[in-house]
């Protein structure tokens, strides 16, 4: 259908829309995200939902404790390698289709603590993120603002094709494998199927 | 309420626990808080005195700290007597003496019924391998157990006596002490170009750096 | 390489418990229950192995760590004023007094005297931070009780009206990074003090709102009163500190025996306990939060004008004397302590933070044995823990 028809019809009183569309519509209006919180970050999430900044407007208010029930999981907070492996076992309970917010620099490559032994630099070493989201902590109009990116990815997502979201996608995997604790460090210390080291670009 | 005198405290442990021989360690900066070594052997004795003497009831063990010193070589100048070209002179000669390391565990006691301290009591291991023992604390003040689990986590001071040994801040299977100053941590740094000079080294470590093309 | 299932392999650390209580009342199984460290009402990431028998609790062993990012380490590596930011993320609701706490030690280390404004502010803040830590505590508690949503949006609501005045101060909601070893980092900004006295004299209000609300609910005294009872003597041998000692009717506060800053100046009292039950440390709590407005009232009063620095202080080429030193302050959590080992060199050679959080957790299974198992969650929520400061 062109625009210019669609146009002329909502003159009329008539809405038409894809099934694409409006399947889209509802997912991204009602993402309930896991009542997860590791870190500083967890308050300035919790403000979030408060009074002032009212998550509630974006039809996310709804946070759960348990993982069956969530579609979105914000690393709120420093990963530590003792926490890894919950991380990764909680993301791997959530039904798809489920999303990553990576929030705060910790989350992201370990932050501030990136130097720690018991630190792990960043939660994408073990399952996908899709929106990162920087600042130590950041602001919760800065997770407002990651959640509308959120909102935005999902709106766009294909039902049909090559890049169909993966719950749509028999192949593509939900889970992702747990890792151990070792004598010295996680084992292994990422998952190779999802990370690699970025390659070190230097001005010559 | 003002506290005794680290000397005053001395002599009264000295006489109420015959064989304990408690040390002054001194503290050179503007805090002056200077400490009192005990020896292993008399340590829980010196501590149940010095939580039920009248005068100081030190009840409240704020504090459990774990340090590690590593082996130090203390240089010094020695005067020895030399004979030089057949005349007996002293001369200054430079010795090199080792300290072997020790781990060591320092516990900040306060009194809440008299209000008053702090004194510090200090216990030292005999090295930093196998002999790392000292008495624990906990059954005179409980206070001390967690702080003491976490000396032991990280640094491996072994306390006897502690009714609940165990790791508590890395997972059980950890086989390091993180906090003792030779400990190296797993490489798994994320390769970025940082402007601090660990981190950049520990880079190029990892990659030969590529320019742009 | 890595783990097969996705559910732990239980490997119990007990040893076999009789399945009756001492009573011989009830008569099953033990049940062995991990809480956390993803449960809703932990905290964040703490965990608690609980066995239980029916409803009550036979066992509680709590297992830390999985906040543990190494913040001793990190500042062993670095200078002294760089580990200044991390200590916000100690306890992350209180960073000014943390600010404060590793300020005070460093000075008594290095011998610098802040001049007088500059304690004035850090009466200030420190205990509009304390304002901003109770009021949160008293919302999360009663989060725990069931009261999902209400008492937290309010208690958040006002926290807001604080964090404005830290931001305008230093840049920051919540990591301030405000203080500096010899006074603050800033002088207030124009007008800051007349938004403080506005925030303060509506503080009153909300107690007396917060108040009517919920000290005399039924639900709330019956929830909270006898439960979770902690005696003096237990209390001290096991270094308690804060609100949940003096809860139990210990007079201890670290403001009035220390005197640090210039709390000898102002007016103020310190409430007490009798029961050492849920209920007196919600009750220690509201107490102490009037009493910081007394406080904060005389200090917005009498701050005078003058530098914020002292003039031996410098950020560049800062080395204290070989030595050590050890510096508490009364946080809103309970002593707050740094114990700092020099050698000279401008790294610390030992850097060690006194967490109160996690000592105030010493007596937890003594607190939640015989109770019920609801009951565990709000005797953890009166605690007050944040998990950045148990595991550091």
């Amino acid at each position: 259908m062109n625009e210019g028809l669609r146009s002329e019809l909502s003159k009329q009183g008539i809405f038409t829309t894809t099934l694409g569309d409006l399947y889209n519509w509802g997912r991204k209006n009602s993402v309930w995200p896991l009542q997860f919180g590791l870190a500083c970050c967890a308050i300035e999430m919790i403000a979030t939902t408060m009074a002032r900044y009212d998550l509630a407007r974006f039809g996310a208010e709804v946070f759960r404790p348990s993982p069956r029930q969530a579609d979105l999981m914000i690393v709120a907070g420093t990963v530590t390698k003792k926490m890894a492996p919950q991380v990764v076992r909680l993301y791997n309970q959530m039904p798809e289709p489920k999303y990553v917010i990576a929030m705060g620099a910790c989350a992201i490559s370990g932050g501030p603590f990136k130097q720690g032994y018991n630190v792990l630099k960043g939660i994408d070493r073990f399952i996908p993120v899709d929106v990162h989201i920087p600042g130590c902590p950041p602001r919760p109009e800065a997770l407002i603002h990651a959640f509308m990116t959120l909102q935005k990815k999902i709106e766009t997502q294909q039902l049909t094709g090559v890049n169909r979201p993966r719950h749509l996608d028999a192949e593509a995997p939900s889970e992702f494998p747990v890792p151990k604790f070792g004598g010295h460090d996680l084992e292994p210390p990422n998952n190779p199927a999802v990370w690699h080291a970025p390659k070190l670009v230097r001005e010559p | 309420m003002v506290m005794e005198t680290l000397e005053q405290i001395k002599a009264r442990i000295e006489n109420a626990i015959s064989g304990a021989k408690p040390e002054i360690i001194p503290n050179e900066s503007p805090s002056a808080q200077r400490s009192l070594l005990l020896d292993p052997a008399h340590a829980v004795e010196v501590a149940k005195f010095l939580r039920d003497d009248s005068q100081l009831r030190l009840d409240y063990c704020s504090n459990v700290t774990g340090v590690d010193w590593l082996d130090l070589i203390i240089k010094e100048k020695v005067k020895v007597k030399k004979v030089v070209e057949g005349v007996e002179k002293e001369v200054e000669e430079p010795v090199e003496r080792k300290r072997p390391g020790y781990l060591e565990a320092v516990y900040h006691l306060y009194s809440m019924a008299l209000k008053h301290g702090p004194l510090i009591i200090r216990l030292r291991t005999e090295n930093r391998a196998d002999k790392n023992h000292v008495p624990s604390l906990t059954p005179v003040w409980r206070g001390a157990e967690f702080q003491e689990r976490e000396i032991y986590d990280l640094y491996g001071i072994i306390f006897d006596g502690h009714p609940d040994l165990r790791r508590i801040l890395m997972w059980e299977g950890f086989a390091d002490h993180p906090m003792r100053k030779d400990y190296v941590e797993p490489d798994d740094y994320e390769y970025e170009p940082t402007p601090h000079d660990e981190v950049l080294e520990k880079t190029k470590q990892h990659h030969s750096p590529e320019p742009k093309p | 390489m890595f783990m097969e299932t996705a559910i732990d392999t239980p490997e119990s650390k007990y040893e076999i418990l009789p399945k009756t209580l001492s009573n011989g009342e009830m008569d099953g199984e033990l049940l062995e229950v991990a809480m956390g460290p993803q449960h809703p009402s932990t905290h964040g990431v703490f965990r608690m192995d609980v066995v239980l028998d029916g409803e009550k609790v036979v066992k509680l062993k709590p297992v830390f760590g999985y906040l543990h990012r190494n913040h001793e380490k990190i500042a062993e590596n670095t200078t002294y004023l760089a580990s200044m930011p991390y200590t916000d993320r100690l306890d992350y609701l209180c960073s000014m007094t943390n600010n404060w706490a590793y300020a005070l030690s460093v000075e008594k280390l290095a011998g610098l005297q802040p001049p007088e404004r500059a304690e004035y502010i850090r009466i200030i803040t420190g205990e509009l931070t304390r304002l901003v830590n109770h009021t949160c505590l008293v919302g999360f508690l009663l989060q725990d009780m069931g009261a999902l949503g209400t008492p937290l949006m309010y208690a958040f609501r006002e926290r807001e009206m604080i964090l404005d005045l830290f931001e305008s101060l230093s840049g920051s909601r919540m990591m301030c990074n405000y203080m500096r070893f010899g006074g603050c980092r800033v002088d207030l900004p124009a007008g800051w003090l007349e938004q403080a006295k506005r925030a303060v004299d509506s503080y009153s209000g909300f107690l007396d709102e917060f108040e009517k609300l919920l000290t005399e609910n039924e639900i709330l005294v019956a929830r909270t009163q006898g439960i979770g009872v902690l005696p003096p003597d237990l209390a001290v041998n096991a270094s308690i500190t804060g609100p949940m000692l003096r809860a139990s009717g210990v007079n201890y506060d670290i403001r009035k025996v220390d005197k640090y800053g210039i709390y000898d100046r102002f007016e103020f009292r310190v409430p007490l306990g009798d029961h050492g039950d849920v209920y007196d440390r919600y009750m220690i709590r509201l107490l102490e939060m009037r009493e910081s407005v007394k406080i904060l009232n005389q200090a917005l009063r009498d701050i005078p004008a003058g530098p914020i620095v002292d003039p031996k202080a410098k950020l560049r080429g800062f080395r204290p004397k070989v030595g050590e030193a050890y510096g508490r302050i009364e946080g809103p959590k309970g002593e707050l302590g740094f114990y700092l080992i020099s050698d000279g060199t401008p790294n610390p050679y030992r850097y060690r933070v006194r967490p109160p959080s996690l000592i105030n957790l010493t007596v937890l299974e003594d607190m939640c044995l015989g109770q019920d198992v609801a009951d565990v969650v709000i005797i953890l929520g009166s605690v007050d823990i944040v998990l950045g400061e148990v595991d550091r």
